[in-house]
C-alpha cells in the first residue's frame, strides 16, 4: 500500500511539473484535451460500472457547456457562477429523468433508450433555439474585456493544463471515495439483483439516484471546462448521441471497472484521432470513427473489461500465483 | 375573422393528415426494431444506419447507374436484409450470452462504423435521388405522392409481416421462440436459423423504409440520426417488442411532431415529442399498452 502511495505521489509531481519543463503549446493542448475528456469518461463510468448504462451523458455535457456560455454572453454572469449554475441544471435534469426510471424499475435496454431520448432532447433544444445558441453552427463565449481570471479565460496553455489536471485528479479522488464506500457495495449488489438488494435493506432507488446525480454533475463540469478551454462549442461536439456513444466507447476500451480505465481510453482515442488527422489530413475525415466503431465491437466481444482492466487482471493473477 | 379561421383549419387539417402519413413510415421502422427486440432480445442502436445504407444504395442505383426505381427497390431491400443477417452473425451471435447491454453497445459501435464508412466513401454532401413525384392537391391542402406512397407501402408491409408471422411455419417458430427460447430448441426449432431469418426480415423492413424515405429526404451519412432516436422512443413508448403498442405510439409521435412543427419550428416538434415521451415514462413506464403485472 505504501509503495502505491509513493508511486501516486511521484506521478503527481511529474504531472504537475510537465508544463514548467515542456512548453510546446501543441503537446500541452493534446494533454489538456486528454485530461478533460478523461474526466468526462470517468464521470460516465462512475455509473456505467454499476450496470447503469446511460446514453444521456451527451445531454449533461451539453448543458454544462451551453448554460455556462449562455449565462456569460447574455447576462454577463462569470463562469465561476455559471458553471455551478449549469451543474445545478444538469443535476435537476438527472433527478427528473432518473427518478421515474428507478422508481418504476426501468433498467438495462430501457434505461439506455430513455437516456438516449435525453441526449436527443438536449441536442434538439440547442439546435431549435438557434437565436440564442447559434444552432448547429456553434457558439463562442465572448472574449473577456476585464479580468481574465474572473471570466475564466486564459490564453496560456500551461494554466489550462494545471486546471484540467486538478479537475481530473478530483475525478479520480471521487472515484476512490465511492470505491471504498458502502455505496459501492450497495450498488454492486443492486447491479447483480435488485430484488435481493432491496430485501437486504438497501434503498435501491436512493442509491441509484445518488450515483446518477453525482455522475451527471461531474459530466456537466467537464462540459463547462471544455467550453471555457476551447472557447467554441457546437451541439455535435458537446452533446447528442454521438458524444454519449463516444463516452461509452472510450470507457469500454480503457476498462470501466478500474480507476484509470477511462483515462487510458481517452489517451488511446484522442491520440488515435490526432495521429489520423496529422497523417491523413482532410482525407482522414471519418476514419477515426470508423476505427472506433470496429474497435468498440471487437472490444465488447473479446475484451469486455477493457485494455487496462484486462492487463491489471493478468498482473494480479500472476502475483497471486506466486 | 372567418377567413382567418378557414385558413387556420386547413393548415391544421393538412398537418394532421401529414402526421398520419409520417406515422405510417415511423410505424414501419418500429415494426422492424420491435421484431428484432421481441425475438432476439437485442436492441439494434444502428437500425437507422441500416436505413441510411439502403438510401445510399437507392441513390447510386437510380441516379448513377440509371436503374429504374422499381427494380432498384427490391435490390436495396435484399441488400439491407443481407446486412441485417450479417450484423447478427458477426456482432450479435458472439454476444448472445453476454449481458444485453453489451449487445446494445456493440451495435452502437456498428452505428459509428456505418456512419464513418459512409463519410469516407461518399463524403458528407447531401444527395438527392432526383425523382420528383407530383403533389396531390385536395381543396387547398397539398400532399406529396411520395408521402402517400410511403404510407401505403408501410401499411402493406406491416400486413405482410403480420400474415407471415401468423400463417407460415417459420413465422410461428419466430413467435414461439420469442415466448420461450430454451424450450424451442427441444422442440426441434433451430434457434440459430430463426434468429438469422428474423434479422434478415428486420433488415428487409429497414430496406423498405429506405426506399420510401429516399423519395422524401436527401441522403447524407448522418441522416440516421434524424429519425433513429425517434424510432427507439416509439418502440420504448409502445413497450419494446409490443407491435400494437409500437404502432399506436408511432402515430402519436408523428402527430406531435407534425402539429408541433405547424405552430413552431420542426425542431420544437421533436422537443415536444421527446418531452411527451419522458412524461409518459412517469405514467406508463412499461409502455403504452402494458398490462400491469
Amino acid at each position: 500500500m505504501n509503495g502505491r502511495r509513493l508511486a501516486a505521489a511521484a506521478a503527481a509531481v511529474v504531472l504537475i511539473a510537465v508544463p514548467f519543463v515542456h512548453r510546446d503549446p501543441y503537446h500541452l493542448h493534446i494533454l489538456v484535451l486528454i485530461l478533460i475528456w478523461s474526466f468526462a469518461y470517468t464521470s460516465w463510468s462512475m455509473m456505467g460500472r454499476f450496470g447503469l448504462t446511460s446514453l444521456g451523458h451527451g445531454g449533461f455535457m451539453g448543458i454544462g457547456a451551453y448554460v455556462t456560455a449562455l449565462l456569460w454572453n447574455h447576462l454577463g454572469i462569470s463562469p465561476w457562477i455559471g458553471i455551478p449554475a449549469s451543474l445545478v441544471c444538469a443535476g435537476l435534469l438527472a433527478l427528473v429523468v432518473a427518478y421515474p426510471c428507478f422508481r418504476f424499475r426501468i433498467t438495462g435496454h430501457y434505461f439506455a433508450l430513455v437516456t438516449l431520448a435525453l441526449s436527443g432532447i438536449v441536442l434538439q433544444i440547442i439546435i431549435a433555439s438557434r437565436d440564442y445558441t447559434g444552432g448547429s453552427l456553434g457558439y463562442t463565449p465572448d472574449r473577456a474585456t476585464g479580468s481574465a481570471l474572473a471570466a475564466l479565460q486564459f490564453d496560456d496553455k500551461a494554466t489550462w493544463y494545471l486546471i484540467a489536471l486538478g479537475v481530473w485528479a478530483a475525478g479520480l479522488l471521487i472515484w476512490q471515495v465511492v470505491d471504498r464506500s458502502m455505496a459501492r457495495q450497495a450498488l454492486e449488489a443492486i447491479s447483480e439483483d435488485e430484488d435481493a438488494a432491496a430485501a437486504a435493506g438497501i434503498n435501491v432507488t436512493a442509491e441509484k439516484l445518488k450515483i446518477t446525480v453525482l455522475s451527471a454533475l461531474m459530466t456537466a463540469l467537464a462540459g463547462g471546462i471544455y467550453c471555457q478551454y476551447q472557447m467554441f462549442i457546437t451541439p455535435d461536439t458537446v452533446s447528442g448521441i454521438s458524444v454519449s456513444l463516444q463516452m461509452v466507447f472510450a470507457a469500454v476500451v480503457g476498462g470501466l471497472y478500474v480507476t484509470l480505465g477511462p483515462t487510458v481510453g481517452a489517451v488511446i482515442t484522442i491520440l488515435m484521432a490526432e495521429a489520423l488527422r496529422i497523417g491523413f489530413g482532410t482525407k482522414g475525415v471519418g476514419w477515426d470513427n470508423l476505427i472506433y466503431g470496429v474497435l468498440l465491437v471487437v472490444f465488447i466481444i473479446f475484451l469486455p473489461k477493457g485494455i487496462l482492466g484486462s492487463a491489471l487482471e493478468r498482473v494480479r493473477a500472476r502475483l497471486s500465483a506466486r | 375573422m372567418q377567413d382567418f379561421l378557414d385558413i387556420f383549419d386547413i393548415y391544421l387539417l393538412e398537418a394532421v393528415i401529414n402526421g398520419i402519413l409520417l406515422g405510417g413510415l415511423l410505424a414501419l421502422l418500429a415494426v422492424g426494431l420491435n421484431l428484432i427486440f421481441g425475438v432476439i432480445d437485442v436492441t439494434w442502436i444502428c437500425y437507422a444506419e441500416l436505413v441510411m445504407v439502403g438510401m445510399y444504395g437507392m441513390y447510386y442505383l437510380v441516379s448513377a447507374f440509371h436503374v429504374s426505381y422499381w427494380l432498384a427497390a427490391p435490390l436495396c431491400i435484399l441488400l439491407v436484409a443481407g446486412m441485417g443477417a450479417l450484423l447478427h452473425v458477426l456482432v450479435i451471435q458472439p454476444l448472445l450470452s453476454a449481458p444485453p447491454i453489451n449487445q446494445l453497445l456493440a451495435t452502437g459501435g456498428v452505428l459509428f462504423f456505418l456512419q464513418s464508412l459512409a463519410t469516407v466513401l461518399f463524403g458528407i454532401d447531401f444527395r438527392n435521388i432526383g425523382i420528383q413525384l407530383p403533389v396531390l392537391a385536395v381543396g387547398e391542402m397539398h400532399f406529396s405522392y411520395a408521402r402517400l406512397l410511403a404510407f401505403g407501402a408501410a401499411l402493406v408491409a406491416m400486413v405482410a409481416v403480420y400474415v407471415f408471422m401468423t400463417r407460415t411455419y417459420t413465422g410461428t417458430a419466430i413467435r414461439a421462440i420469442a415466448q420461450d427460447r430454451q424450450i424451442m430448441a427441444l422442440m426441434g426449432v433451430d434457434a440459430r436459423r430463426i434468429y438469422i431469418v428474423t434479422s434478415a426480415l428486420g433488415g428487409a423492413l429497414a430496406g423498405l423504409a429506405s426506399c420510401l424515405l429516399v423519395l422524401q429526404y436527401d441522403v447524407h451519412p448522418f441522416v440516421g440520426l434524424s429519425f433513429g432516436p425517434i424510432t427507439f422512443l416509439i418502440c420504448v413508448l409502445g413497450g419494446l417488442g409490443n407491435f400494437v403498442g409500437g404502432f399506436v405510439a408511432a402515430f402519436l409521435f408523428a402527430e406531435i411532431i407534425s402539429l408541433g412543427g405547424l405552430f413552431a419550428d420542426l425542431e420544437w416538434g421533436y422537443v415536444l415529442a421527446f418531452g411527451f415521451f419522458i412524461l409518459m415514462m412517469f405514467v406508463r413506464p412499461a409502455g403504452l399498452l402494458a398490462r400491469r403485472s
